[in-house]
């Protein structure tokens, strides 16, 4: 396919000359560059037209990425543009899927402004996205270069530093979202935020759509919320929280909001993603300043995180989170509702909590990446899990995580506080079984019957959600097989 | 009242025997286990006293468990728990803590509401027992 025409053209007057070329006789396609350790690193997954070769397109996505417009100009030579063209230099066929490839991709350190998701990923995601010379574009990961990541903040708080506020070691910590999503008044609302956390969360949570809506204005419901945290609190001797959702149409509402939760003494708040980068950043910093925890709920992110063909990775979306700066992030669960390959799921909890993640193409990891101390992001499993998987839970996503109970808690037999009991119960007799050494995995089921024989609460859970599974093939998956090891 | 704080709160007080396993747990990950206790549970008192330091150096929970035998003697009345420090990179904090002795009455805490304008509440929760200077608490 290296044919002379295909060629980078290195005499100027050819190069220059008014008219199309390919993007490879361009000079975005180097097979033989070298990466410096101030690259920042990008993998795509391309699917090309019928007829366009993979090299082509990946010195497309490196051009309309990067410096490159669909016609030769003039102006280029007024720049070092050598230096800030981004560079395609491989290109592997996506194992199983014909006419798709991964087309790996290096810019450099100066294609971006220090501190911004939203410069960062103008370039990575921008125009080139909708490039029809490709059927479809996918981001699947990247590599920020420890230069370039310690420019951001980072999580404004941190597993760490979290674990130390709410005074909670050991074990999970544990949520639960309120229902029903919509129409409750505050007064009613702040009656569910009150049971769940008395009967033994830690944490309750604001749903996504729940801002300041007819039914219940955001001051009323931070008023009610916070009178259920306290009341929680005084009468377990626990530090408890609400995430108070402060999603609102302008930064000004928002900060508004996040300053009167601040005012009632409340420990967290809570984003949308779908509020944007800047607003995410600018929310972070405002959380670092003021001591808050920030929730943040991935709103949106499945428009194009799901399909594999197309859109971005949930890992590269983790991964600019962290950096970004919020401190809990929803994360999949693998065994409830919502879209998680186990595999993927990993990569993804790797990403948020690991002081360096190295590659791992079975978990989805295409770099190494160093996170240079920014702090760690706590993961959030929610959607359809309950208390009978909680040895599943804690085998696939380990003790930092929130484990997250909605209809799992407000929609037990024996009502709220007892829904929460059942998982706190179960939460805690499964950490100590663990740590006993005994095989959770195998075992959870006889560990959670035996301590239902005391735990009427836990009884009616697992008596009412036994057979709840939620067994449907993943869309997103991992494209390499585990390298089996020797022994 | 009950307090809810630590890893094991919602299950029957661990006995000696189950302390042992999940001290032996902790040393075995690396961590160093120490003993604190207080007549003053509130969420936030953040330093409770020491029963010495952390016992740094130490493989065996029986070591533990004589301390812990000696801290509960001395303090019968009070909260004891027991914590393990990660010194790792990364963690440097705490990764277990959890409750193995507790005074015979619990008294809890009063959740005082100062009432504030805009109907604001602002919201303080006392320990009933630190009414009580700390030598008499739970007599």
């Amino acid at each position: 396919m290296n044919t002379l025409e295909d060629a980078k053209i290195t005499d100027m007057k050819a190069r220059y000359k008014p008219g199309v070329l390919k993007y490879r006789q361009m000079g975005y396609w180097v097979p033989d560059y070298e990466i410096k350790e101030t690259d920042v690193l990008a993998v795509f997954r391309i699917t090309p037209q019928d007829g366009v070769d993979p090299e082509e397109a990946a010195a497309a996505v490196a051009g309309e990425s990067s410096t490159a417009t669909w016609t030769v100009v003039w102006t280029d030579r007024l720049t070092d543009c050598e230096y800030y063209r981004a560079k395609a230099y491989r290109v592997d066929p996506v194992p199983g899927q014909p006419g798709q490839y991964f087309a790996y991709i290096a810019y450099d350190l100066d294609l971006f402004e220090e501190g911004s998701i939203a410069n960062l990923t103008a370039s990575i995601i921008g125009n080139v996205f909708g490039f029809k010379p490709l059927k479809a574009l996918r981001l699947e990961d990247m590599r920020i270069p420890v230069a370039y990541m310690k420019t951001f903040q980072g999580p404004a708080t941190g597993i760490i530093v979290e674990r130390e506020r709410l005074n909670n070691y050991g074990r999970p910590l544990l949520g639960a979202t309120m229902k029903p999503k919509l129409g409750l008044s505050g007064r009613n609302y702040g009656r569910v935020v009150y049971e769940a956390l008395r009967g033994g969360l830690d944490f309750t949570k604001d749903d996504e759509n729940i801002n300041s809506q007819p039914f219940m204005h955001w001051r009323d419901r931070f008023l009610y919320c916070m009178e259920g945290v306290n009341k929680a609190s005084a009468e377990t001797g626990e530090i408890k929280g609400t995430y108070l959702n402060v999603t609102a149409g302008t930064m000004e509402e928002m900060y508004e909001r996040a300053e009167f939760a601040k005012a009632l003494g409340s420990t967290i708040i809570m984003i949308d993603l779908v509020i944007g980068y800047t607003a995410i950043q600018s929310m972070a910093k405002w959380a670092r300043r003021n001591d808050m925890i920030l929730h943040l709920h991935r709103a949106g992110h499945s428009t194009y995180t799901r399909q594999k063909s197309h859109g971005v990775s949930f890992r590269v979306i983790a991964k600019w989170m962290r950096m970004a700066g919020v401190d809990h992030i929803h994360a999949g669960t693998v065994v409830g509702k919502l879209e998680g390959d186990p595999a993927v799921i990993r990569g993804i909890y790797d990403t948020c909590r690991e002081p360096v993640t190295r590659a791992n193409l079975a978990h989805g990891l295409f770099f190494d990446q160093e996170w240079a101390s920014l702090k760690k992001l706590m993961p959030v499993a929610s959607g359809g899990i309950h208390a009978g998987q909680m040895h599943q839970l804690l085998t696939y996503l380990g003790d930092d995580v929130v484990l997250q109970f909605g209809g799992g808690t407000i929609g037990h037999p024996m009502g709220i506080q007892a829904g929460a009991t059942a998982n706190r119960v179960a939460l805690e007799c499964m950490i100590k079984a663990r740590n006993e050494g005994r095989d959770i995995w195998n075992e959870g089921p006889e560990i959670l019957a035996a301590a239902a024989k005391w735990c009427t609460p836990l009884r009616a859970a697992l008596d009412t959600w036994k057979d709840v599974t939620f067994d449907y093939a993943s869309t997103d998956s991992v494209d390499y097989a585990p390298t089996p090891t020797m022994a | 009242m009950r307090i809810t704080q630590g890893q094991f709160s919602f299950l029957p007080d661990l006995t000696d025997e189950e302390i042992t396993m999940q001290v032996q747990y902790a040393l075995d990950q690396g961590w160093i286990v120490a003993i604190e206790h207080t007549t003053d549970p509130h969420p936030r008192n953040a330093y409770w006293d020491m029963w010495g330091q952390p016992m740094f150096d130490l493989a065996d929970a029986a070591g533990v468990m004589m301390e812990l035998g000696d801290c509960r003697q001395a303090n019968p009345n009070s909260y004891i728990k027991i914590l393990a420090f990660d010194s790792n990179k990364g963690f440097e904090s705490i990764r277990m803590s959890f409750l193995v002795n507790r005074p015979a009455e619990e008294p809890g805490f009063e959740l005082v509401r100062a009432e504030a304008a805009g109907r604001q509440l602002n919201y303080t929760i006392r320990s009933y027992a630190t009414a009580q200077p700390a030598e008499t608490r739970y007599r």
